[in-house]
């Protein structure tokens, strides 16, 4: 059994108190509760579905909009499924982009059965091996500090792992509607008339 | 014959300001590819699975660009629950060119069944299949799926029959069978 420290929802505030116009995505399940527990807003685009999707999702942002920032937030489980695109990624290289692996070693959402970063798998190394240039796995306090800079200022792609407790929390549920979330983003993103005008 | 497909194909990407192409090689979609790469207004995005492709289509579209996403018939197996549960679900634009593989003059039987399972997979996830039989049927087919694509927010897949990509001959002892 894992004995980590770091509360994922307290260590993702801290991290992302200064986060300004970042634009998120996350993946489904606890990340995008996490995020959501922070306070809903237009520059989130959560994932209810489309395991695996959510670093290849941010790619494609920060490929178009290299002047701003862009976060994945997501769980060890989504992550695992989408493997692949840490390949992709670390050929691209995207200084804009950092991904927030949030790793209970669970897959919690489908009853806490384990996952492989539990059994071998380690992520950072994995993304280190894919060439990125900024790797991080996250386990003390003092590590947690540096999550902040990782995420949001330090030149990417980023791969920051952070080895949270295994635990319950309330669901924080933001709009399910994918569409509006889509149209919300787009219209903070581009202007209103842009993103709804072909 | 005229010049090849992926000329005008190319060129009806420029007319409707694709950004981003997304691609998994395929001996069919080489020029095309090429056309894309060599241009500095498009960024090419190679992937290691056309599943990300359509995730990469997606975050561009939540930045107000847009991407065409190339992949093999094979391919399209890779992407059925990120185009049902991303593209369909939320009303993303969705274009993609298909090169076929497992129909016309098919000799690697490997090929067969998700060749012939592509258009109704497809459709069966809310994709609108524009089929290219034809050499003449490419251009068209993909200028008004752009089209249809970006202007009515559909998912739209333009398959290019193994017809027009030419099907391989195998031959034993062959070094020049593609898988």
């Amino acid at each position: 059994m894992t004995d980590f420290i770091l509360r994922r929802r307290e260590i993702l505030k801290a991290a992302l108190a200064d986060r300004g116009d970042t634009l998120f995505v996350t993946g489904l399940g606890s990340a995008t509760w996490d995020l959501a527990s922070l306070g809903d807003r237009p520059e989130n685009f959560y994932l209810w579905g489309a395991m695996g999707n959510a670093a290849m999702i941010g790619l494609g942002l920060a490929i178009a909009r290299p002047d701003r920032r862009v976060v994945v937030i997501t769980g060890d489980g989504e992550m695992l499924m989408g493997l692949t695109s840490l390949s992709t990624i670390g050929a691209r290289r995207p200084k804009n982009l950092a991904i927030c692996v949030l790793d209970n070693e669970r897959y919690t959402e489908t009853g806490r059965q384990p996952t492989a970063t539990g059994l071998g798998t380690d992520l950072a190394a994995v993304a280190a091996a894919c060439g990125f240039p900024q790797t991080a796995t996250l386990r003390t306090e003092a590590d947690a500090a540096r999550l902040g800079d990782l995420l949001l200022r330090n030149a990417g792609p980023v791969m920051a792992v952070a080895k949270v407790v295994d635990e319950t929390l309330p669901m924080a549920v933001p709009p399910r509607d994918g569409s509006y979330l889509k149209t919300r983003f787009r219209a903070n993103l581009l202007g209103e008339r842009s993103a709804t005008l072909p | 014959m005229d010049e090849h497909w992926s000329v005008d194909g190319h060129r009806h990407f420029k007319a409707a300001g694709i950004r981003q192409v997304a691609y998994v090689p395929d001996a069919g979609l080489t020029k095309l590819i090429e056309r894309c790469r060599e241009d500095n207004e498009i960024e090419t995005v190679m992937c290691a699975t056309e599943e990300e492709g359509i995730g990469l289509a997606a975050g561009a579209w939540l930045a107000g660009q847009k991407a065409a996403v190339l992949m093999q018939s094979s391919g399209v197996g890779n992407t059925i629950n990120a185009i049902a549960s991303l593209i369909t679900s939320a009303h993303f634009p969705l274009f993609t060119i298909v090169t076929m593989r497992g129909q016309w003059g098919e000799g690697n039987p490997w090929q067969v069944p998700m060749g012939q399972a592509v258009a109704p997979v497809l459709e069966a996830v809310g994709v609108k299949t524009f089929q290219a039989d034809t050499a003449a049927d490419v251009s068209p087919m993909i200028e008004a799926g752009l089209r249809m694509a970006y202007s009515t927010d559909q998912a739209i897949a333009v398959l290019v029959s193994q017809r027009v990509i030419g099907s391989k001959v195998w031959v034993a002892g062959s070094s020049e069978g593609k898988q």
